[in-house]
């Protein structure tokens, strides 16, 4: 990796963020605290300028709520997110308004996240006059290319979104995210909505437009092979922490947390030939209202012993690009044997 | 070995605006006593409604036409009250989601009892003991306790639990599995697909699999078959049919997985979007899209036919599409 790439463009510092529940009466009266969803519960690391980070994790355990606070969509309660070393808590006036371009997020739903009564033209022609992208003369000239760039038909500028399929209308939040001309997407399950067949469209319309683009691009899913298709690194997150982070295929093929080789063991292999019928992992994920005490996934971890009922694991260094938070340090770690094997 | 199920001639119309449309069409399989078998496809290619229709749950305007013989018998055509003792007894079904398939208002243990009174012989308390057998049955924790809990208070893995629970009550022999999973989260969907197989080689029913799902398919399913706008396009053994697809279709979506290994290059994507059910192209449904097509593919429909024991295909150009190789191996 050449030095461009490996410098931080974001780092999210011990970043915290609860939902309150409604306080009930009955609580009230009787002197009990207010309840709280730890969504995020100190969550740190960094994205490169121009690399694809992968967020995965199954519903619930904060890649969302992460991904918002990311854009400033969300607050943290505690800890920090730097933009280009800026905390962005603080910025206001033009700097907020330069980093809200410069930062932008695409939605999971392509059915609610566009405005029902608007035209495409107008879509994409308001981003463009908001951050004053263009003099109005070349509004229609931008919005034509734009059109062009997201690979869809120069008349879809005058329909309506309910006039386009999924696929398409994904097409439409990529090129308004694009009109402001971003230095990173933000993209909170892009696929998930879409048939397989126009997943990989839109894959491949995303990972064509990063190159072209030079996009940093943080990737939110919970569909394990498209996040190793697309990720050079990526964060496993479980009830708002990160478990384990590393480089793509490091991270896939030697996972360092038994959250992640579960998770791993569980995605269904596609190939008929290589089944298991053993469960890749027991019970389910504990309440984010009582989290468990030590580690989180001490609730399910096969090898929890006394230390992770008492002590929450740290982010550790595995190898200098690869992290885990684990007691057990050589969890997964290729052993002796292998190694003398392997020399 | 005959067949438990099997379906013949199958096809599903429904009135719109646009005239009569076919949601099924012509679509036959068959399924052998304890067997799982995966129907695949896309949003809108007709995979619930096959399956809806197999238990007659398509009410009118929608028509069902064909025959579906369940150990002799046509269930297309057997009179309602025989048809009750079928359903949800000899054949159970689950569905995608389990929230809104189970009643809000009762208890679980309740609508396990349910389906044992319709269904069994037992008395009340020999009901109760069943329904406790069937949730530890099924995996789940605190059965007695649990009995009496409403949906709202579990899961969505342990819901999807309840379900099975249910539709095992009456012992059935054949499951029908609508996107079981697909709500779910992976680990719990590795948890249900497991219980699901254990559930099979314990009683030995048969099991029709929907799914959306590739991986699903290749980590469950003994046979499967490809459905695109209402018509089987492919079927066979997962183990041949993900080894050699022989239509377009079939290849295209194996090449649209994601891999392992080839990470950050283009996938094999299929162009353009599945047709509406109301503007279905003439000739193969599929030409559109197909980077195979000829003018023939254009003209006229293709039939399912038969090119290896147990391999059927319904492509004009399969020998071509099987010489391209599969994208998974």
């Amino acid at each position: 990796m050449n030095a461009a790439l490996s410098q931080t463009l974001i780092a999210a510092e011990e970043v915290s963020k609860e939902f309150h529940i409604p306080h009930g009466l009955w609580r009230r009266l009787t002197g009990q605290p207010r309840l709280a969803v730890h969504a995020l519960n100190g969550v740190s690391f960094q994205i490169n300028r121009g690399e694809t980070l992968g967020i995965v994790g199954e519903s619930g355990c904060g890649k969302s709520t992460l991904a918002r606070c990311l854009v400033r969509l969300f607050d943290c309660d505690d800890g920090r997110v730097r933009f280009e070393g800026e905390d962005i808590a603080d910025l206001k006036g033009a700097d907020r308004r330069a980093f809200n371009r410069r930062v932008q997020m695409i939605f999971q739903d392509p059915y609610s996240s566009l405005n029902p009564r608007m035209r495409v033209r107008e879509i994409l022609g308001e981003a463009l006059a908001v951050h004053k992208m263009r003099p109005r003369a070349q509004i229609p000239a931008r919005i034509a290319e734009l059109l062009d760039l997201v690979r869809l038909p120069s008349d879809a500028a005058d329909k309506f979104p309910h006039e386009f399929s999924g696929g398409q209308r994904q097409r439409i939040g990529i090129a308004r995210a694009l009109a402001v001309e971003p230095d990173v997407l933000v993209a909170d399950e892009l696929v998930s909505a879409l048939d397989v067949s126009v997943q990989a469209q839109v894959v491949n319309l995303l990972l064509q437009l990063q190159e072209q683009l030079n996009l940093t691009v943080v990737f939110v899913a919970h569909d394990l092979r498209l996040v190793r298709h697309i990720s050079h690194r990526v964060a496993v997150m479980y009830l708002g922490k990160i478990v384990e982070i590393g480089p793509t295929e490091a991270l896939f093929s030697a996972p360092r947390h038994p959250y992640t080789k579960a998770l791993l063991d569980a995605a269904p292999e596609l190939d008929p030939t290589k089944r298991t019928r053993t469960v890749a992992a027991r019970g389910e994920l504990p309440s984010p209202i009582n989290l468990p005490k030590g580690c989180l996934f001490n609730t399910r971890c096969p090898h929890a012993f006394d230390r992770c009922f008492a002590e929450r694991p740290l982010l550790s260094d595995r190898t200098p690009a690869h992290k885990a938070a684990c007691h057990l340090t050589d969890f997964g770690a290729p052993s002796l044997q292998n190694l003398e094997a392997i020399s | 070995m005959i067949p438990a199920l099997e379906v013949r001639n199958l096809t599903t119309s429904f009135r719109t605006q646009n005239g009569w449309v076919k949601a099924v069409d012509n679509v036959g399989f068959e399924v052998m006593p304890g067997e799982v078998v995966g129907l695949v496809g896309e949003s809108g290619s007709g995979k619930s409604v096959t399956l809806h229709s197999i238990l007659r749950l398509v009410h009118a305007p929608g028509t069902v036409a064909g025959s579906v013989k369940w150990q002799g018998r046509d269930l297309l055509t057997m009179p309602e009250r025989e048809l009750r003792k079928v359903r949800g007894g000899e054949i159970a079904m689950i569905f995608q989601e389990p929230m809104t398939a189970l009643n809000p208002v009762l208890p679980v243990g309740i609508q396990i009892e349910e389906n044992l009174s319709a269904h069994t012989a037992l008395d009340g308390r020999q009901r109760a003991a069943r329904a406790r057998e069937l949730m530890d049955l099924v995996g789940i924790p605190e059965a007695a306790r649990r009995l009496k809990d409403y949906p709202h208070q579990f899961s969505g893995g342990m819901r999807q639990r309840v379900m099975i629970a249910i539709a095992l009550a009456s012992g059935p022999k054949l499951l029908l599995a609508d996107e079981p999973t697909t709500a779910l989260d992976v680990t719990i969907q590795d948890q249900i697909l497991k219980l699901i197989l254990d559930l099979r080689d314990e009683l030995q029913m048969g099991v029709v699999l929907v799914t959306h799902d590739l991986g699903v398919v290749a980590a469950t399913c003994d046979r499967m078959a490809v459905m695109y706008a209402g018509r089987i396009v492919e079927t066979g053994s997962v183990v041949d049919v993900f080894a050699e697809p022989h239509h377009a279709y079939t290849r295209g979506l194996l090449g649209s997985v994601p891999r392992g290994g080839a990470g950050r290059t283009l996938l094999l994507s299929i162009e353009g979007t599945p047709p509406g059910l109301a503007s279905i192209p003439p000739g193969c449904s599929f030409n559109p899209r197909c980077t195979f097509a000829t003018d023939i593919c254009r003209k006229e429909t293709p039939m399912l036919a038969e090119f290896a024991p147990g391999r059927l295909v319904a492509c004009h150009h399969h020998r071509e599409v099987a010489a391209a190789g599969s994208p998974v191996v």
